[in-house]
């Protein structure tokens, strides 16, 4: 696969995600009536989702300097401006002194949670489910139209050792806890949507209440097993041009032909490195959200990015928008995984004869294994002198 | 089958341990935003 057209296709889609760019320039409006303050046209334009320059307040902070003193009739406050004061903290521009302690709490007011919420039920569920039910149909048209992959000429009835007992531990280990994360991370996004209003409130509390908390704790199983695998796979999984020539021929799923492979074909390879590199992506993000405001990333990163690419990403994020960036981008990469995995189960199961033995006991018939990765299986003979079942 | 089983349970008691393990460490998101030491004056 392209990688340079891949990384531009991500970023675009996360450029229309976070940024508006498309959202026209409101009109200029005249304040003069209302003394600078805003005015029903600002309301009104962002109503439409016109781009209102908030220069006017932002910048409109008053000086409390000039105020009149808290010693005259004015109370504890004197002369200062309570329009200004707020609009100070909702600018980020007021030194905030609260008894609250913790790394959010000098931010008493951020309006990115409405955007937040509206993006996670809306865009998010729309798309990520839509992109889960069309795998699903994809996969079952597919189905029926190619059929199952099976061995030419039949099992050999003669096995080979496909993985070790510490190579399905550690892709089981990555595989359960996926499958529970992704199971446990659709609760959590579309219960509020899907299944409050068939179970209630009650009973999705407690189902939610437990997702959380294994969502939350199998996560560093799931990392221990995207470690695990790495480290065993990834010498196998370095693209060469033996890959080229197999994506050329499609992996024969049509032609019915059997190109040449190592251990892994490119089909293989480019799984493990969507795994491994969508894997590190939602770990990262996961691990911010599950220390709150202990690990921002996406202020650094929009910083790296704007300087390499010249884009416009925000980079003054409070504490509650690096949640909120993490949240959405955690929902993503989950579902761009979850596509892909759906894919992997298919063909690791009911589309290929003989392909989910190489993870059930790890030991695969060498016809199948001969068909499928051919040069593997004579590496394998070449070791053991030549034939003879493992 | 049985190092898939041993996997699956493996996630499990891994996901048991972790809370007790990060309370070890006082990493427990439970504890973000509140405090003991809260002063009023």
């Amino acid at each position: 696969m392209n990688m340079k057209l891949l990384g531009a296709t991500v970023l675009t889609l996360a450029t229309l995600l976070f940024n508006p760019v498309w959202a026209e320039d409101a009109p200029a409006v005249d304040r003069t009536a209302t003394g600078g303050a805003q005015t029903l046209e600002d309301i009104m334009a962002r109503q439409e989702k016109l781009k209102v320059d908030e220069s006017f307040r932002s910048e409109n902070l008053g000086n409390p300097g000039s105020a009149a003193a808290i010693t005259e009739q004015l109370g504890t406050r004197g002369g200062v401006s309570d329009a200004d004061t707020w609009r100070g903290i909702r600018y980020n521009e007021s030194d905030i002194k609260t008894q609250a302690r913790g790394p959010a709490a000098d931010v008493l007011i951020q309006d990115g949670g409405m955007p937040w919420y509206k993006l996670r039920q809306g865009p998010i569920i729309t798309y990520g489910g839509g992109a889960l039910l069309g795998i699903i149909i994809l996969l079952v048209v597919f189905y029926f139209v190619r059929g199952k992959i099976m061995i030419d000429g039949g099992p050999s009835g003669n096995k080979i050792e496909r993985f070790k007992a510490i190579e399905r531990f550690g892709h089981w280990l990555l595989a359960g806890s996926f499958i529970a994360l992704a199971l446990t991370g659709l609760l959590t996004l579309m219960g509020r949507s899907f299944l409050i209003p068939v179970i209630g409130h009650e009973a999705y509390s407690t189902l939610a209440v437990g997702s959380k908390w294994l969502h939350n704790n199998v996560a560093w199983a799931f990392m221990l097993g995207l470690v695990m695998t790495f480290c065993m796979w990834v010498a196998h999984n370095i693209p060469n041009k033996l890959d080229w020539q197999w994506i050329k021929a499609g992996g024969g799923i049509f032609s019915k032909s059997h190109p040449s492979s190592k251990k892994f074909n490119a089909g293989q390879k480019i799984i493990f490195w969507t795994v491994m590199v969508l894997g590190v992506s939602v770990s990262l993000s996961g691990l911010s959200l599950l220390f709150p405001f202990e690990m921002p990333m996406f202020a650094g990163t929009f910083s790296t990015l704007n300087g390499i690419l010249g884009t416009d990403f925000p980079t003054a994020l409070t504490p509650h928008e690096e949640m909120q960036y993490a949240n959405i981008w955690h929902s993503i990469v989950a579902f761009a995984m979850m596509v892909a995995i759906i894919a992997h189960i298919y063909i690791g199961s009911v589309g290929m004869e003989g392909a989910f033995d190489a993870m059930g006991n790890g030991q695969v018939d060498r016809e199948w294994a001969r068909q499928h990765h051919d040069l593997w299986v004579e590496e394998v003979e070449a070791k053991q002198g030549k034939g003879g079942s493992t | 089958m049985k190092v898939m089983a041993a996997a699956f349970v493996a996630a499990l008691i891994i996901a048991f341990c972790a809370p007790v393990v990060l309370n070890q460490f006082e990493w427990s998101s439970a504890e973000q935003g509140s405090s003991t030491s809260v002063r009023l004056d």
